[in-house]
């Protein structure tokens, strides 16, 4: 991956939008969490949300984090390794109840399964097919507009 | 059609590669008095008629002098036109890359021609890389979603090796790239393998027709000539005009060169054994070291330089050999070095590290971007922060070079070279002036791994593009080009001349010489003709689409 800054933050609005909604829709009904369907949904689908929000202050970090590369890059395995802060973030924020629209956390083991899901599945998406539809997207930081 | 007298009288068939099927026999030469003989045109329905009038067939002073052509003239010259919209001059991986582009955009190949001096895209790329010590088996210095054959870069090279060997390690080491592992590489004849299956794919031998392009001028009123030479004995006329309204150029570097120690001592003393560039063969130096110890001396710390270096670390090692090795940097990169710490590149023992031949984020992020907005002396000053040799920091090399210097058989220094002579006893010796003084540096052979000649000026086509056309030079010196790669300078009505490749270094795309740099560029051109109307926009619906019938092999 090489972003700029704009890339980042477009793709990765997108990619959790699209592909993690899809994903997120998938994985809910199979996740251990207790009460109706309905209101599992509105959690996982916060989580995500907040995922995204988070995210774009996450991608502020990262693209100062690059400026020390002389390559300017993103290798591959670092969109995998910060799935660690990232999800670890999130859960703080979960047990502390700092989420709007969640008043209760979520079974541990549930979050896991479902940001494990949506992440994976999203850098999957990000490191190959994702140049099918967009030809341009590598050549312009992760740009869709 | 009819044939019969008439209209027809006139015309006959330029021979060479026919669009479809198999190359014709050239029909006998035409003489003066055999202007009438006709042809049956039913042979071949897809070419174009050409035109033949009187004159020699050869260009005149009128044509050379002049800047922009008639028809009129080059009928007087009675030089037969052909006309076709789109032509790509060099017939290499640009050219290669290009027309692929086009005909996934939708173009079909009547409509594109290659002209080439040689017989597949990549057999420039094959010769330089086998000379400069890379085998068939060896990895090359591109990155595993740079591919040629696929506009996409998925699946990467990584991805198709692991599926083809059943090897999860591919795809293990480029997860883990570069902090674990050195970047991941594909092997050179994956890469070959590859694009003669998209040449296939989309009929690139249809479009090719051999040959060697003389010039490019402006037509009146709009589009372009392109003078082309048919192989002898092939063609009624020694030259062709493809009549174009688009042309790109794709021509690549125009020879080897020497560094000017190296060319004086070859030239004064008709040298041509003991002193070699590492671009032509040279397998006598690694024969001759097989046979008795002798001293190398190499000049360069580039990837060409390092491919050397392995070739004879590893014939040292096979063979039990006592090759000594002087390595003669002339700048000398002892450590971390760059501006400040956000631009600041690992080097060490000589040489400046690098994993490709350019920062990554020139192919898509940050560098590209930033260069994409400069001119003049800033875009200058952006390429010279990020210039100079570099090469891979490599595991394997760097242990080789430490063994190398702990068994007193590598010894790498900093020097420049004022002369070269022959020595006494046999060999060349090098009078080097470094930081330390100066030294005379005895050896059996001397290696230029310095690279290739790089000044435009010494292509017939672009000096001519200079002189008549309106081209100009970069602010490195080479071709300037838009962003979307047009060459400035050169617009004639609604046409356009394309360059891209080693020849546009310097622009407002710092990555051109490379495999995804050629990608890029035809991308911008396919998307100006586009623009311009002349071929569809690669979307996301026909991108796709496109991209299923790369993989089921389909035709485009």
């Amino acid at each position: 991956m090489v972003p700029t800054l704009t890339g980042r933050i477009q793709t990765r609005i997108f990619l959790l939008a699209t592909v993690g909604s899809v994903l997120t829709a998938l994985v809910t009904p199979v996740l251990p969490i207790s009460g109706p369907l309905g209101s599992a949904y509105k959690t996982t689908f916060i989580i995500l949300a907040a995922v995204i929000v988070v995210g774009i202050v996450w991608e502020l970090v990262y693209h100062l984090l690059m400026q020390w590369r002389w390559e300017k890059d993103w290798p591959s395995m670092f969109g995998l390794l910060t799935a660690l802060p990232e999800g670890a973030l999130i859960w703080a924020l979960l047990v502390a109840h700092a989420i709007p629209g969640l008043h209760t956390t979520p079974p541990f083991g549930a979050f896991l399964a479902d940001f494990a899901t949506v992440w994976v599945g999203v850098w999957l998406v990000a490191n190959g097919p994702m140049r099918v539809p967009f030809l341009r997207w590598r050549f312009r930081g992760g740009r869709l507009v | 059609m009819a044939s019969g007298e008439g209209d027809w009288a006139d015309r006959t068939l330029v021979p060479g590669t026919w669009p479809e099927g198999e190359p014709k026999a050239a029909p006998a030469p035409v003489s003066e008095s055999d202007r009438t003989r006709v042809v049956d045109l039913t042979q071949a329905p897809d070419v174009q008629i050409v035109e033949l009038h009187r004159g020699g067939g050869d260009l005149t002073p009128e044509l050379l002098e002049t800047s922009v052509w008639t028809d009129a003239m080059l009928a007087a010259a009675g030089i037969p036109v052909i006309d076709v919209p789109f032509v790509t001059v060099g017939g290499g991986i640009g050219s290669f890359v290009t027309a692929d582009y086009l005909r996934i955009a939708g173009v079909p190949t009547s409509q594109i021609r290659v002209l080439s001096n040689i017989d597949f895209p990549w057999q420039t790329y094959e010769y330089l890389t086998r000379v400069s010590q890379i085998p068939d088996t060896a990895r090359i210095r591109s990155d595993s979603s740079s591919r040629p054959d696929n506009i996409w870069g998925f699946p990467s090279y990584a991805l198709t090796e692991a599926w083809r060997d059943k090897d999860l390690n591919n795809l293990l080491h480029v997860l883990i790239e570069p902090v674990f592992a050195d970047y991941w590489t594909p092997k050179r004849s994956t890469v070959f393998g590859s694009m003669a299956k998209e040449s296939r794919r989309i009929g690139f031998d249809q479009m090719l027709v051999k040959g060697v392009v003389r010039m490019v001028r402006r037509r009146f009123g709009g589009d372009y000539f392109v003078i082309f030479t048919p192989p002898e004995g092939t063609s009624a006329t020694k030259r062709v005009a493809y009549r174009a309204r688009f042309v790109h150029l794709a021509v690549g570097y125009p020879g080897l060169r020497y560094l000017p120690d190296l060319q004086e001592f070859r030239e004064k003393y008709t040298d041509y054994e003991h002193v070699v560039n590492a671009y032509e063969p040279h397998e006598h130096v690694y024969e001759t070291l097989k046979a008795r110890a002798g001293t190398v001396v190499l000049r360069g710390g580039g990837i060409v330089a390092s491919r050397v270096l392995q070739r004879l670390f590893d014939d040292r090692e096979q063979y039990k050999l006592p090759t000594n090795i002087v390595h003669i940097f002339r700048t000398y990169v002892d450590g971390a070095h760059g501006p400040n710490a956000w631009m600041r590149r690992k080097g060490g023992d000589g040489w400046a590290y690098q994993g490709f031949n350019y920062p990554k984020s020139v192919w898509g992020g940050q560098l590209k971007s930033q260069m994409r907005k400069l001119d003049g002396d800033e875009r200058a000053a952006l390429y010279k922060v990020m210039g100079g040799t570099n090469t891979p920091k490599r595991r394997r090399w760097q242990e080789q070079m430490r063994d190398g210097r702990r068994g007193g058989y590598y010894h790498d220094m900093q020097g420049i070279v004022q002369k070269v002579e022959p020595a006494p006893g046999g060999g060349v010796v090098s009078f080097v002036h470094g930081k330390n003084g100066d030294q005379e540096i005895r050896s059996d052979f001397i290696i230029d791994c310095t690279g290739l000649e790089a000044d435009i000026s010494q292509h017939r086509v672009l000096a001519d593009l200079m002189e008549h056309t309106g081209a100009y030079r970069n602010p490195l010196g080479r071709l300037e080009v838009e962003r979307h790669f047009e060459v400035k300078g050169t617009a004639n009505a609604n046409g356009a001349i394309y360059a891209s490749g080693a020849t546009t270094l310097g622009g407002y795309f710092p990555g051109v010489d490379t495999f995804l740099g050629l990608q890029i560029a035809a991308q911008e051109i396919a998307d100006d003709l586009a623009r311009r109307g002349w071929c569809k926009k690669i979307g996301p619906a026909r991108s796709t689409i496109q991209w299923l019938r790369w993989c089921f092999n389909r035709p485009v």
